[in-house]
């Protein structure tokens, strides 16, 4: 009681032990997951993504997907019945920031890649109700009517580079070259792949002639759980 | 501990900023009036889709951080403003440091950060953080705001006429300076470009997901509980006219409540891709926290010992003590959801938006409708309010609201978590996700009756506010009915 009749009477003291008394619990929670290295699974697959999915990206966190959606699927027997294999962290190791969202609105979609046709996400994100009739999800049909230039896009990975993510020179030189050719179903794609390796290629929005946010979203969707091929691990690998 | 409640005022008092204050309490009824406004849009938009407009501007994903923004950030941080900057001058017989001009930045710093802000997530300028969705130069723009806002408050303690730092002033502290720590840590980011509004988060993946969440269970815990908190412990003794229940308890509560608050944050990702060794930390000082939360509902409670008849006569008070109430409710659900076998069913679900408003509805905006009630007749000079019959109205159709709004989340969250989970004789689910989404609708309609009542409750108030600051009086107060004067 004696130091508190001290720190009621001295400001400054009672700031520093306010900063002490609040920074413990992030300090003894946060750095541990930088220093304990099973933190992220040893997996391979897991890949920075492309520049066509990382601006997909972007549309999804600026329209908020994340209020409705979560992409982190819990180990319970439901749902991986439903979703697909639990999430891993190290599928997430590369999201700046990471969306796994607190809400489901909406199904899950940390496995969503690969389970419906480009048509199926076009016609659904024109109008939700027209593929299922039961959902409150708000139409998104102005994607397909926005033409992307992204000249920009290199800074957009330069920017990345520097949070941590692994974009090679290579990458950052064909950056605008690789954007454009993911949804150009006339393109060579083989540098693309070779750098973006399972990058879901050709066109999306069922309009070749332009490149649009419907291109984007959907390739993003599209690569969504699809990097890592789970039967090549057992349980004892993916163990934190 | 009774000196802010007594001696304080009744001598001559030195000339306190007050403008200042009536700037933020004009803007925090403003802003909770948007705020519910926006809330009770995006309610019905989930029940009847077809309101999303199609337009990119008014779509849920866009207008949900608007919603959550404005009331946390617009309606409850110009509340805290307004009552910290009240507060803080009254208990340390000091007039602002920094005087009007400070005033003056604070309140328009303040604004222009929220129209900032509001307006980036309506064209589509959000970091996809929840509660912390302001892009980068938003983000730099309060941190100024917010140090000037430390210097002002920690200023005008160190000018203070008073031996003691009153208790309530140690909660807004602990609120400015943890909110100032978790906003710069969480907002680490790197500008695709210095004209640009696009930025890349400095964490990825696992340690970005706990950064964040350590962030948001602290506005939690800091913006909307240690924050409002300092209101409790100066409105509930002003207006019961009674000095705070414990001293002791105070202290006990201050310092639990701000340690272990800080470790609760794991609890939003439980059976996540975060290692369980800090699910469990997370868990376990949740369900601590549920000690200190109810220590120090105990103290604003019985704070008014040996004045519980007053509840009968004084709505203002009624609003006050029923905010601790509610505090108390969802503090106890808080840690029972952190369990984790409870937060398997809870996570994800409709529950968690019912536990976050029976706080945000019950507690935060009550105990702020309870300190401006308590601020307008003192800051425009007036007797009293215009008509308490009017508050109590406000009261009762407030309440009502957020029974209906919680208890039609408790329900439509208990029951799509069992949804998802049920199987059918042969082993297979038994639902697909879609018909989960249909069974909500008529609890998504309840619910947004229930924003509707709060919205009408809040306009009540607003048109009561409005006829006090004018100095009329309702015919009821005229008319002899007992009309209970704010203690001074």
């Amino acid at each position: 009681m004696n130091l508190h009749a001290r720190a009621e009477r001295n400001v400054i003291l009672l700031i520093v032990l306010i900063l002490l008394t609040v920074s413990i619990g992030g300090i003894v929670e946060i750095v541990p997951l930088y220093t304990i290295e099973t933190t992220i699974e040893k997996v391979k697959g897991v890949r920075p993504y492309s520049p066509l999915e990382q601006v997909g990206r972007n549309i999804y966190i600026r329209e908020g997907c994340y209020t409705c959606h979560s992409q982190m699927i819990r180990p319970f027997r439901d749902e991986v019945e439903r979703y697909g294999h639990y999430s891993l962290a190290a599928e997430s190791m590369y999201d700046h920031p990471f969306q796994w969202g607190s809400k489901r609105t909406g199904p899950d979609l940390a496995r969503v890649g690969g389970k419906y046709s480009n048509e199926w996400h076009v016609a659904h994100m024109i109008n939700p109700r027209e593929v299922v009739p039961e959902s409150v999800m708000p139409p998104y049909g102005f994607m397909a009517d926005r033409v992307l230039e992204q000249d920009d896009i290199a800074e957009h990975l330069k920017a990345l580079r520097a949070v941590g993510v692994p974009y090679s020179d290579e990458m950052i030189e064909n950056a605008l070259a690789d954007f454009r050719a993911q949804a150009d179903p006339e393109a060579d794609t083989e540098g693309l792949l070779a750098r973006y390796p399972k990058a879901v290629v050709g066109d999306f929005d069922g309009n070749p002639a332009e490149l649009t946010e419907m291109d984007a979203i959907i390739a993003y969707l599209q690569i969504l759980g699809q990097m890592v091929e789970f039967p090549d691990y057992d349980s004892d690998l993916l163990k934190q | 501990m009774a000196l802010a409640s007594g001696a304080a005022e009744s001598t001559v008092a030195p000339r306190y900023h007050e403008e200042v204050v009536k700037l933020f309490v004009i803007a925090t009824v403003f802003w909770g009036v948007v705020g519910f406004l926006v809330g009770v849009v995006i309610a019905f938009q989930l029940a009847y889709p077809i309101l999303n407009l199609d337009l990119p501007w008014t779509s849920f994903g866009r207008l949900r951080p608007v919603h959550t923004s404005a009331v946390i950030f617009a309606f409850g941080g110009n509340a805290l403003f307004a009552t910290s900057l009240y507060v803080v001058q009254r208990t340390c017989r000091a007039p602002l440091f920094g005087g009007a001009a400070m005033g003056l930045f604070l309140f328009w710093g303040y604004q222009l950060f929220i129209v900032l802000a509001a307006s980036g997530y309506v064209l589509g300028v959000s970091q996809g953080r929840e509660y912390a969705e302001p892009e980068w130069y938003v983000d730099l723009w309060l941190t100024i705001v917010w140090v000037a806002y430390l210097v002002a408050f920690t200023g005008t303690l160190m000018k203070r006429d008073e031996p003691h730092i009153y208790v309530a002033n140690w909660f807004y502290l602990a609120f400015i300076v943890t909110i100032a720590m978790l906003h710069i840590v969480n907002n680490l980011a790197v500008p695709v470009s210095f004209l640009g509004v696009k930025s890349y988060s400095l964490f990825s993946g696992v340690q970005d997901a706990l950064t964040q969440w350590w962030y948001g269970h602290n506005a939690v815990g800091f913006f909307l509980t240690a924050g409002f908190l300092g209101i409790m412990y100066y409105f509930v003794p002003k207006q019961a006219d009674r000095p705070v229940y414990s001293y002791r308890l105070s202290i006990v509560h201050f310092w639990s409540l701000i340690f272990l608050y800080i470790w609760a944050g794991p609890h939003h990702l439980h059976y996540t891709a975060l290692p369980d060794w800090s699910q469990t930390l997370g868990m376990t000082f949740s369900v601590m926290l549920w000690m200190p939360s109810w220590g120090g509902m105990i103290n604003g409670i019985m704070t008014l010992a040996g004045a519980w008849d007053k509840l009968r006569t004084d709505p203002v008070l009624r609003f006050l003590v029923t905010s601790v109430a509610f505090y108390g409710m969802s503090t106890f659900e808080g840690p029972l959801m952190s369990v984790r076998q409870v937060n398997a069913l809870s996570h994800y679900t409709d529950w968690t938006i019912g536990h976050v408003h029976s706080g945000a509805l019950g507690w935060v905006a009550f105990v702020s409708f309870g300190a401006v009630y308590h601020l307008v007749p003192k800051l425009w000079k007036r007797q009293g309010l215009y008509s308490l019959r009017l508050v109590s109205y406000h009261f009762w159709i407030s309440t009502i609201g957020i029974v209906l709004y919680i208890t039609a989340m408790w329900i439509s969250g208990i029951m799509q978590g069992l949804m998802w989970r049920s199987y059918d004789e042969l082993g297979f689910l038994q639902y697909a996700f879609v018909e989960t989404v249909q069974a909500m609708h008529p609890f998504y309609v309840v619910r947004a009756l229930g924003g509707v009542l709060f919205l009408i409750g809040s306009l009540i108030m607003v048109y009561n506010l409005i006829r006090t600051a004018a100095g009329d009086v309702a015919e009821e107060a005229r008319t002899g009915r007992p009309v209970p004067q704010a203690a001074e």
